[in-house]
């Protein structure tokens, strides 16, 4: 269970992103959260596990407030959170097996990690989870070289190491052709359907947001405008969120 | 409206005009600019002569062999006259006007077939057996000369002799000595430059994290776990120092023979690493509970020790084989003395790296300790606390800096160097643990990045030449100042621009990893370090190319180098072996740039 209570985020230069966001996840839940470019989308993922500092407001998971969690909770805290980005964020210079094995920085011992020394198990661990993504052969391959689809898988499979109590994925598809899209979504809609991993999800496109989500928040400038199923989402909704010069596509 | 904008500007124009006349005739004053001199008739003969020597370096030379040539001559002519036998007018040969005269006359002697524009002396042998010079001759293009010499006054019925003597390349040609020493010394500045871009590259890496800002800029903890830390470090510097003198004093108790340090090097490591087993578990899911963490540490500490201890007697054990290999090995003695400097090296190293090693342990567990004080009591005790804190911090560090402050400047007044630092340090703690809320982020990243990079615009100001006078003082004229030097300067000029490709990595792998859990240096490991070996290897190469410039002239300052041969030289005014050295310096650039910009290109 998530709590998010009144969160608010004002950058500096008073940019207000989130103005006081407040809902919660039940475990297990596949949620998506949309709404334009620009409405705090990413800022609310990110502050869940404190990529950035929220301004004020509580985020209680499992009974812990994240927010007031010193330096080392939460990196105890970050280990149980998978993330999957837009841009995937791998190490473009590092091979494919590093980038998942840096999944399980949190829990190895740091002296070890600092000399690239990963327990076996963890090793096998990584050529797993590439299998189930099906880029296995391309373990020993340096990240760059890899196209943009098979990225985000290895970006999936750093997340999956971590064995997450949580995933959040921040636009995972927005930089993907539709059929990857799909792909790389079912990899996410496996992980909740079988692991029962809860997924903070946001998303552009609302075809794929009626195929996967089991509920859907929207954000407009940083209030939440929509909150309920992906059905709900009529005409009238998509122009309350989207603004009404918006037209429905896909 | 329009003209009067147009009249505007043509002043303006005008005005600048003005300006920059004024600008750069102030400008030739204030250089002399004398161009009487470069008229003048002797500057330029000495001018054109300079940059002939320039032009001929000397590199090989020959065997000279000195050809001489004779015809009988008498003074006066005898009676009856003199004719001599017939000269062989293929080969190199002179004749006289007449083979007798009176001394005194004037004569001319004409040569020919002799080597072209070769110069020698033409002279007068009497019976005697001395020499005398009557003139130098200059053969032309075709080998012939003609010169009027006067015929000494040497009156002699006896027969008397004229030689000319010129001097000729013989066998094959070789290095002069000038052209050996500069071989020498630009290899010498070839590695002084290498050992100076590596010990700066070794100190510069980890320091250029420190400098950039997008790392320091997020490092912000509560006054009170600063203060704490602060507090720590120099406790922590002394523990560190203190435990590995004791190893070090431990370790010449122990070290009797080569087999005990080698028996004690053994058991050393196998006892720390079978404890480092036992207390590092590599993964853990649950975090222990405190006292396991109590006795891991106190555990951790023990390995320290071990370590360093084993350390101690690895330097030792080096430094013998090093020594004992040196003699044996002959012309790769040198192998052996590097084998025992390394070892020596570690030994003076290691007490150095335990402070700073214990300086961070305590750092680190003076900020636990904040932390785990502001978990415990009421706001109103944390702001007590970060006062009282702050406080001490400020004295401690007050008091240290001003110590440094006195140790240049021996004030050595107690109410100066004690007193006032101490009450001003307690004040700016006590203020600034009043202005920060308990809670509050004290920026310490941003201020370590804007102490680390004042430091390093200082250094890098200083000109390589003038650390050279200080070197030289400390370790003696020689290459070895100049490597310091140049490699003090080193530090600070990459370590600014490694900060600067560290600032402008991608941030979404720092994300990215630090979302996992992963603590700072992980990150730095996992996430930086990757992106920015390109630039920093070939930054380095950049660097190593640059220290070669500059060690051709730290020899000035008395760095080694070939920079000495060549002062030495132009202050000799030996052209042609300043030429020598200017040309080597050349070739070394002009090929280091090349390999360089060729490593470069097959890196990044």
């Amino acid at each position: 269970m998530l709590e998010i209570k009144d969160l608010v985020k004002i950058y500096d230069g008073n940019v207000q992103a989130l103005k006081g966001v407040s809902f919660s996840v039940p475990k297990g839940q596949f949620l998506a959260v949309i709404g334009l470019s620009g409405s705090g989308k990413s800022t609310l993922l990110r502050c869940i596990n404190r990529l950035i500092e929220p301004t004020s407001g509580k985020i209680i998971w499992h009974g812990e407030d994240i927010t007031a969690a010193s330096d080392d909770e939460l990196r105890t805290i970050r280990r149980r959170i998978g993330m999957v980005f837009q841009h995937f964020n791998l190490v473009l210079r590092s091979n494919v097996i590093t980038n998942v094995l840096s999944g399980r920085l949190g829990y190895v011992n740091p002296l070890m990690s600092l000399i690239n020394r990963f327990p076996k198990k963890d090793i096998e661990d990584a050529l797993i989870r590439l299998d189930r993504v099906g880029i296995k052969d391309k373990a020993y391959h340096r990240a760059d070289e890899l196209s943009g689809g098979q990225q985000q898988r290895v970006g999936i499979a750093r997340a999956m190491i971590q064995d997450p109590e949580m995933i959040l994925a921040d636009e995972p598809v927005a930089s993907l052709d539709p059929v990857l899209a799909h792909s790389i979504m079912q990899y996410l809609e496996k992980l909740n359907k079988e692991e029962g991993v809860t997924v903070l999800c946001s998303l552009h496109f609302l075809d794929i947001v009626h195929r996967y989500a089991d509920r859907v928040i929207a954000l407009n400038d940083g209030i939440v405008v929509f909150d309920g199923l992906p059905t709900e989402i009529d005409d009238t909704k998509f122009k309350e969120i989207y603004g009404k010069e918006a037209e429905r596509v896909g | 409206m329009k003209n009067s904008k147009s009249a505007l500007r043509s002043i303006g124009l005008g005005l600048a005009i003005l300006f920059a006349l004024v600008t750069y005739a102030y400008g030739f004053k204030v250089t002399k600019v004398n161009l009487e001199e470069t008229k003048s008739e002797r500057r330029q003969t000495q001018l054109i002569r300079i940059l002939r020597a320039l032009a001929k370096p000397d590199i090989v030379e020959f065997d000279k062999e000195q050809v001489k040539l004779e015809i009988p001559f008498y003074v006066p002519c005898p009676e009856g006259g003199f004719e001599p036998e017939v000269v062989d007018k293929t080969i190199a040969h002179f004749e006289p006007e007449a083979y007798c005269a009176d001394p005194g006359t004037k004569m001319i002697f004409r040569g020919s077939n002799f080597e072209p524009n070769v110069k020698g002396p033409i002279n007068f042998l009497p019976p005697s057996g001395v020499t005398l010079g009557m003139g130098i001759f200059e053969t032309d293009e075709n080998g012939n000369f003609e010169i009027t010499v006067t015929i000494p006054r040497r009156p002699e019925t006896e027969i008397q002799y004229i030689e000319t003597v010129t001097s000729k390349n013989v066998g094959e040609p070789r290095f002069t000595r000038t052209a050996i020493e500069t071989w020498d010394k630009i290899i010498e500045t070839v590695f002084l430059a290498l050992l100076a871009t590596t010990l700066g590259t070794l100190l510069a890496v980890p320091l250029s994290f420190f400098a950039a800002r997008n790392l320091m800029k997020d490092v912000t903890s509560p006054i009170i776990v600063v203060s704490l830390n602060l507090i720590a470090i120099p406790i922590g510097i002394v523990l560190g120092g203190s435990g590995a003198t004791w190893m070090r004093d431990l370790s010449n108790l122990i070290a009797v023979n080569g087999w005990v340090i080698l028996l004690s090097i053994i058991v050393g490591s196998v006892v720390a690493y079978g404890l480092f087993k036992w207390a590092v578990p590599p993964e853990e899911l649950e975090p222990a509970s405190g006292k396991i963490r109590f006795v891991r540490s106190l555990t951790l500490v023990l390995i320290t020790l071990i370590s360093v201890f084993v350390l101690f007697m690895v330097s030792k054990l080096m430094i013998i084989i090093g020594t004992t290999a040196s003699g044996k090995l002959g012309g790769f003695g040198f192998l052996g003395s590097f084998f025992a400097d390394i070892g020596d090296i570690l030994g003076m190293i290691m007490v150095l790296v335990t402070a700073l090693l214990g300086a961070g342990v305590l750092s680190g567990i003076g900020g636990k300790t904040g932390n785990l004080l502001l978990k415990k009591f009421t706001p109103q005790i944390h702001r007590l606390l970060g006062i009282i804190f702050g406080g001490i911090a400020g004295v401690v560090w007050f008091l240290i800096i001003m110590g440094g402050i006195n140790w240049v400047y021996q004030i050595n007044q107690p109410l100066i160097v004690r007193t006032i630092p101490a009450i001003l340090g307690a004040i700016t703690g006590i203020i600034l643990g009043t202005i920060y809320k308990p809670k509050a982020p004290v920026p310490i990243g941003m201020a370590v990045y804007l102490i680390s990079r004042t430091i390093f615009n200082v250094l890098r100001s200083i000109e390589a030449l003038v650390m050279a006078i200080v070197f030289v003082v400390w370790v003696g004229i020689g290459p070895f100042a100049g490597s310091l030097a140049l490699a003090l300067h080193t530090i600070a000029a990459l370590a600014k621009l490694y900060s600067e490709q560290v600032e402008s990595i991608m941030t979404g792998p720092i994300e990215a990893v630090s979302a996992t859990g992963a603590n700072r240096l992980q990150t730095i490991v996992y996430a930086v370090i990757p992106q920015i070996i390109p630039p920093y290897i070939s930054f380095t190469m950049y660097r190593w190319d640059i220290n070669v410039r500059m060690s051709t002239i730290i020899g000035f300052a008395g760095g080694g180098g070939i920079g000495f041969l060549l002062q030495q030289n132009i202050n000799l005014l030996n052209y042609r072996a300043a030429s020598v050295q200017m040309l080597a310096i050349a070739v070394v650039v002009a090929s280091m740039d090349y390999i360089s910009s060729k490593i470069r290109e097959r890196i990044v």
